[in-house]
């Protein structure tokens, strides 16, 4: 991929979530969404970055903060708005909601809204591609605040102590909801934890998307080569609240200020104007392609239907092929 | 010739190992120790450490794991040493494996098998002991198994894993040493309960380690002339109500036999349907045989005294006779 290629594919992921998270927060402003939703907006840089490291034969395991992650991995948006809608098109057929995105053409795992629940399934994941025999890896998304989990030191040792292809990728957005990572962790250096289960790590500027892309590239290469696990931390940050009814209580205004200063996406425009891989023309041509993407996504959704009542309790037990009692 | 239970959990695991290449065991202690209770002695020299794999001590983790690697072609067996560690893994097994295929729309099933060790008996007291059964009896999205004899024990394995859904089962520790003498082992149903024993005066419904004090129960109601019919319910989710009315239909009277705590059990749920379904049928009170609500005590006669027994279960439905 040339650098035009892959700088034009990581602006247009960026600036797709971010103008349908956008549309996200609107919607929910006119209780067409609802539930719990939890917006990436600042963090974009590290799944845009960190999922072109993958192919397609590989899982995607993610948290309740997983539009990006979903839309990324090849969710049509058309789908995820729908499952946001609760319409029965929805990805997960309105089952699911912002936090639960599922799909299994693209061996996406959802959507997982226990913290750290993610991590089990993943190393679980690699072990059966690891038994079969599959060269293929597992990419596990999660929040700094699931490394306090013991989900996650149980998952972290197994995972080293069977040697499975799991690319664990710790989104450090320094606030588990509203605690600061400071005052929830003795040791707040999150890749000497991994390190002290011997996997290997790096650790990336989560605001700059092409050190998201290359600290992924090494971790996939890494499990590739070895077949063995590798952990990497995102430094990144949150611009909005946890989910619509934070208050935000707990943070500095100022500090927030400092952060969008780094917003990934002026940052990496501007570098690629700059230095000339990206045109002005290129740049207006994603922006128009994704508000019109945006536009037929909420389209489709409002057009959905809603499951009819009848069916509310379908696809709790998977049905019994035909013919079979 | 005589067969044990706990032999038929083994012969069941070797036989699926040895069928389906799809199929691994996990947990504490399968491999090397052989298993906590003897039930995989021999697998992990059989079938080697890749398919039967010792687990840390990380029950949250390696049920999880589970989970995953059934989500992605195996077909995991995971033992979980007794019921009371299982709270924790409670989170995977029921925030992960019972609702992910409904919260996928459908587009994920989790072939998962749990099995652990339940119920008392062995005076190991309040954190070894108990009857959870219900609680995961509780939960949409997964199947709750409890064999109680030796047929089922080998028979219930083979259908758990053939079974595109979580199944959880559950072994009571008072019955690995119990045997009976069967000809063939092969599968058995993961659907129906079972009248082990025909009658036409009163059902008693058991599950579990509870069956063969029903059974003993019955054999010395019968020198009193009270002929009872006696229901294993094998199924804890989803239950066989179907059975279980068509049973109290006939014989008109109903004691329910649980050695979990009393309150908020599944002897509570099974008297409902009764209610539900029965009501009219009745000629007594629906009766419950349950544990003392307390933690499960280690003395020796305490903790008997704690149990259901026989001769609380012949107490319990002579009472629906006026006591006769």
């Amino acid at each position: 991929m040339t650098g035009h290629d892959l700088a034009l594919g990581l602006l247009s992921d960026m600036i797709r979530v971010r103008r349908m998270e956008e549309k996200c927060a609107e919607l929910y402003g006119e209780a067409k969404i609802r539930g719990f939703l939890h917006l990436y907006v600042g963090e974009e840089a590290v799944a845009a970055g960190s999922l072109r490291a993958l192919t397609a034969d590989d899982a995607v395991v993610a948290t309740y903060r997983e539009h990006a992650h979903a839309l990324l991995r090849g969710i049509p948006m058309t789908a995820i708005m729908a499952e946001m809608f609760g319409k029965q098109e929805g990805c997960s057929r309105g089952r699911g909601g912002s936090m639960h995105l599922f799909d299994a053409p693209t061996r996406f795992y959802g959507g997982n809204a226990i913290v750290a629940g993610g991590l089990p399934l993943a190393v679980g994941l690699a072990l059966a591609d690891a038994l079969l025999h599959r060269n293929r890896l597992t990419a596990c998304y999660f929040g700094d605040g699931a490394v306090a989990e013991g989900a996650f030191h149980e998952s972290l040792n197994l995972a080293a102590l069977w040697r499975l292809p799991v690319l664990f990728l710790c989104e450090n957005n320094l606030y588990a909801m509203g605690t600061a990572l400071h005052r929830a962790q003795s040791q707040t250096d999150l890749a000497a934890k991994a390190a002290s289960y011997r996997v290997p790590t790096a650790t990336a500027d989560g605001m700059d998307v092409i050190a998201c892309h290359e600290a992924a590239q090494q971790g996939a290469d890494h499990i590739r080569t070895t077949g063995g696990p590798f952990f990497i931390e995102y430094h990144t940050y949150r611009f909005r609240a946890h989910s619509m009814f934070d208050p935000e209580l707990y943070r500095d205004k100022t500090e927030v200020e400092q952060w969008r200063k780094r917003d990934p996406i002026p940052a990496f425009t501007e570098q690629c104007l700059h230095d000339g891989t990206l045109s002005t023309d290129d740049v207006t041509s994603i922006e128009k392609a994704a508000q019109e993407e945006v536009d037929a996504a909420v389209a489709f959704a409002e057009d959905g239907t809603w499951e009819s009542v009848d069916d509310v309790g379908r696809d709790v037990l998977t049905p019994a092929p035909e013919g079979v009692r | 010739m005589k067969t044990t239970y706990r032999t038929a959990v083994h012969d069941a695991m070797r036989d699926a190992l040895r069928d389906d290449p799809r199929v691994v065991l996990m947990g504490e202690d399968v491999g090397r120790y052989g298993g906590t209770y003897a039930a995989s002695k021999g697998l992990l020299e059989e079938f080697g450490p890749d398919r039967v794999r010792d687990t840390p001590l990380s029950e949250l983790g390696f049920v999880g794991v589970g989970i995953g690697a059934a989500l992605n072609g195996l077909r995991p067996i995971v033992e979980v040493m007794t019921v009371n560690f299982s709270l924790l893994a409670l989170d995977q097994i029921v925030n992960t494996a019972a609702a992910l295929r409904h919260m996928s729309g459908g587009q994920f099933s989790v072939p998962l098998v749990v099995r652990m060790a339940t119920g008392a008996g062995r005076q190991l007291a309040a954190q070894h002991s108990h009857s959870l059964e219900c609680w995961y009896a509780h939960i949409p999205g997964i199947k709750v198994v409890s064999p109680a004899t030796v047929a089922d024990a080998y028979g219930m394995l083979g259908s758990a894993l053939a079974d595109p859904d979580p199944v959880v089962i559950f072994e009571h520790v008072q019955l690995y040493n119990t045997s009976a003498d069967v000809d063939v082992l092969s599968t058995t149903d993961i659907s129906r309960a079972a009248v082990r024993r025909d009658g036409s005066d009163v059902t008693v419904i058991a599950y579990g380690g509870c069956v063969p004090k029903a059974l003993d129960a019955a054999d010395s109601l019968s020198l009193t002339g009270i002929d009872c019919e006696v229901v294993d319910l094998r199924v804890l989710r989803p239950l066989d109500t179907d059975t279980i009315i068509e049973s109290v239909s006939k014989t008109h009277r109903a004691v329910v036999v649980d050695e979990a705590w009393r309150t908020g059990s599944l002897a509570a749920e099974i008297s409902a349907r009764i209610m539900e379904g029965a009501f009219f049928e009745l000629d007594a009170p629906v009766g419950r045989v349950c544990s003392a609500e307390v933690p499960m005590p280690y003395a020796k006669h305490l903790e008997e005294a704690a149990l259901p027994q026989a001769d609380k279960i012949v107490a319990a439905v002579q009472s629906l006779f006026g006591g006769r």
